[in-house]
C-alpha cells in the first residue's frame, strides 16, 4: 500500500481517539480513560508520523528525548497548587513549537527561494503571529501566577492606541511579506518581534484574578496556532487537533466571562482591579463585626446538620486542602451532610479549586456547582467561607454602584449562618467591601485558614 | 490538498470541538485545559513528517526546537492530567 496513504489513514484512527477521549471527560467516572485513548491515539500519530520517508530520525529522536523528560519530570514534580502556572508554560510552548515549525518551514522552502502562494503565505503569518503571541503572553501569565512579577494589572497611558498601532503594523508587515514572500527574511523576522511584543502588552494590563480567563484564551490560541501550523504544511491532524483544542478554550473563556459578567472585552482591555479603589470607598458598609472565638466556630459546626465550604484562591495561598478534607470527614462522622459548593472562577483557573480538593481525596460527588446551591442555600445551616470573597459579595446582586454588580456569586448570605474564614478585613483582590461580612447571620474567624481549621480539628477530637 | 478543502475540515472540526467540551463539568475543567495543552502538542506531527535529512543549520534549530516544546507538550500533559484524574474519586473508596 502507499505509505503516504497509510500514515494519513492512522492520522484519521487519532482524530478519532482524540475526540473519544474529549467525549468520555464529560464525566469524572470515564475522564481518566479518556485521556487515556487520546495518549494512545497521539501515539499512533506519532508513530505514522515517524514511518514518513527521508526524515532526519537523528535530530527528531534527540528532540524527543530532551522533550519527553523534561515534559516528564514537570508533571511528575509540579505540585497541585502550581497547575495553573504549568498549563500557562505549557500554552506557551504550544505557540513557540507552531512559530518554529512555519518558521522552518518558510526558511527551508520559500526564504529567498520563491515565493510562497498567497495562501500558504497568510498561514505563515497566521501561525508565526498567533504562535509568537500565545508563548510570549503565556510566559508573562506564568510570571504572575508564580508571582515572579506582580500580579497587579500593569497600565500605562495610551496603551490601547500602542496596540492599535502595533495591530495596524502587523497588518501592513503582513501584506509586504505575502507580496514579497520569496525575498529575505526581514519582514518575516520584523513579524515574530511584533508578535512577541504583542502578547506582553496584552497580558500585563490584566489582573490575578482575571487569570482563569487570560488562562482559557491562551489554551485556545495555542490550539489556533497548531491549526495554522497545519495549513502551512498541509496536515489535516494538525488542523483537526488544533480546530478541537482552539474550541476548546473559547467555550472555557465564554464560561470564565459569564462567571464574572464581563464581556472579553473588558477582561482584556480593562485592567480590572487598577480602577476600583476609588468606587470602594464611596460604597463602603458600615456595620458591626462580629469575630467568632474557635470555640463558637466549633460550637456552631457541631450542631450543624448541613455545612457547605466555600473555597476561594486563600485556601490555595494557604494550602489548607487537606485540612478542610479532614474536618469535613469529622463532621459526616459527626452526622453532618457536607458539600464543597465551587465558584467557576474561584481560584486562578478554570476548575482550579475542584482539583485541589481532590488532591485532598474529597469525592468529586460532594463539589457542588454554584447553580446547584443556590437553589438550596436556605437549607444549608452553616455555609463556611474559606479564602473566598469577592465569590460571595452579595452586593454583585443588589447594589449597582459596585464593580461587581451583574455577577453571579454563590448567594452564602442566604444561609442560616456563615462563618467567614479570613486573614485580616483587608478587602479582596477587586478592593471592594464586602456587605456579607456585617450581615447579622455573618461571623468572622479570623487568622491564617489553616491553623484556624487545624484548631477546630483539634476541638472536634479533644 | 486545496485550501478550500482545509478550510473546511476546519470548520466541521471547530462545530465538533463545541459541541464536545460544552458537555465538560466544571468540576474537571482544569484537567480539560492539561489535556487539551497534551493534544496541542500535535505539532510534534507536523514536525516530525517535515524534518527532512540534509537542513542547514537554521532549519536544524528551528526543526528540533519545535520537537523538543511539542514532546513538552505532549508528554507533559497527558501525563499531568493523568495523574490529575487519578485523584478525582468517588464517595465509599469506590473507583
Amino acid at each position: 500500500m502507499d505509505l503516504n496513504l497509510l500514515i494519513n489513514f492512522s492520522y484519521i484512527i487519532s482524530t478519532v481517539m482524540f475526540i473519544l477521549g474529549l467525549k468520555m471527560l464529560s464525566s469524572p467516572a470515564t475522564a481518566r480513560k479518556g485521556n487515556m485513548i487520546s495518549a494512545i491515539g497521539m501515539l499512533l500519530a506519532i508513530c505514522a508520523a515517524l514511518v514518513s520517508q527521508g526524515i532526519d530520525y537523528k535530530w527528531i529522536l534527540l528532540g524527543m528525548a530532551v522533550g519527553g523528560g523534561i515534559g516528564l519530570a514537570a508533571a511528575r514534580l509540579v505540585a497541585m497548587t502550581a497547575m495553573p502556572e504549568m498549563v500557562a508554560i505549557f500554552n506557551g510552548f504550544g505557540g513557540a513549537a507552531s512559530l518554529l515549525l512555519a518558521w522552518f518551514e518558510y526558511s527551508g522552502k520559500y526564504q529567498g527561494l520563491e515565493s510562497a502562494p498567497a495562501f500558504t503565505a497568510f498561514v505563515l503569518i497566521l501561525s508565526v503571529f498567533i504562535g509568537g503571541m500565545t508563548f510570549s503572553g503565556s510566559m508573562i501569565a506564568y510570571g504572575k501566577l508564580s508571582e515572579k512579577i506582580s500580579g497587579k494589572p500593569y497600565l500605562f497611558a495610551g496603551q490601547h492606541i500602542v496596540n492599535s498601532l502595533i495591530l495596524i503594523t502587523t497588518v501592513i508587515l503582513g501584506v509586504l511579506f505575502v507580496l514579497n514572500s520569496g525575498a529575505g527574511n526581514g519582514y518575516f523576522i520584523l513579524l515574530i518581534v511584533i508578535a512577541l511584543i504583542f502578547g506582553v502588552l496584552s497580558v500585563i494590563p490584566i489582573g490575578g484574578a482575571d487569570m482563569p480567563v487570560v488562562i482559557a484564551l491562551l489554551n485556545s490560541y495555542s490550539g489556533l496556532a497548531a491549526c495554522a501550523a497545519g495549513f502551512v504544511i498541509h496536515n489535516n491532524i494538525l488542523i483537526v487537533a488544533g480546530a478541537l483544542v482552539g474550541a476548546s478554550g473559547i467555550i472555557l473563556t465564554k464560561i470564565m466571562c459569564k462567571a464574572m459578567n464581563r464581556s472579553l472585552a473588558n477582561v482584556l482591555f480593562s485592567g480590572f482591579g487598577s480602577t476600583k479603589t476609588a468606587a470602594a470607598g464611596k460604597g463602603a458598609q458600615q456595620g458591626e463585626i462580629k469575630p467568632a472565638s474557635q470555640e463558637d466556630v466549633y460550637y456552631i459546626l457541631e450542631a450543624a446538620d448541613s455545612v457547605a465550604f466555600v473555597p476561594g484562591y486563600g485556601l490555595a495561598v494557604a494550602q489548607a486542602q487537606h485540612q478542610v478534607r479532614e474536618l469535613g470527614e469529622i463532621l459526616e462522622a459527626n452526622g453532618t451532610d457536607v458539600q464543597y459548593a465551587i465558584h467557576p472562577v474561584a481560584g486562578r483557573m478554570p476548575g482550579h479549586m475542584n482539583v485541589l480538593l481532590a488532591e485532598a481525596n474529597v469525592p468529586y460527588d460532594q463539589l457542588i456547582e454554584m447553580d446547584e446551591i443556590n437553589p438550596n442555600m436556605e437549607t444549608v445551616d452553616v455555609a463556611v467561607v474559606i479564602g473566598a470573597n469577592d465569590v460571595v459579595n452579595p452586593a454583585a446582586l443588589d447594589d449597582e454602584s459596585s464593580p461587581i454588580y451583574g455577577m453571579p456569586i454563590i448567594e452564602v448570605h442566604r444561609a442560616k449562618t456563615v462563618i467567614v474564614l479570613k486573614r485580616s478585613m483587608n478587602p479582596g483582590f477587586a478592593g471592594i467591601e464586602n456587605a456579607l461580612f456585617f450581615n447579622d447571620n455573618t461571623r468572622m474567624y479570623f487568622g491564617d485558614a489553616k491553623a484556624s481549621i487545624t484548631g477546630l480539628i483539634a476541638e472536634f477530637k479533644g | 490538498m486545496t485550501p478550500v478543502f482545509l478550510t473546511f475540515v476546519l470548520v466541521l472540526a471547530i462545530f465538533l470541538g463545541f459541541e464536545l467540551i460544552s458537555k465538560v463539568p466544571s468540576t474537571l475543567h482544569t484537567p480539560l485545559m492539561s489535556g487539551s495543552n497534551a493534544i496541542s502538542g500535535i505539532t510534534l506531527v507536523g514536525a516530525i513528517a517535515s524534518l527532512q535529512l540534509n537542513q542547514n543549520t537554521l532549519g536544524i534549530i528551528l526543526g528540533t526546537g519545535a520537537v523538543i516544546l511539542a514532546t513538552i507538550n505532549v508528554v507533559g500533559g497527558y501525563v499531568v492530567t493523568d495523574r490529575m484524574l487519578g485523584m478525582f474519586k468517588k464517595k465509599e473508596g469506590g473507583k
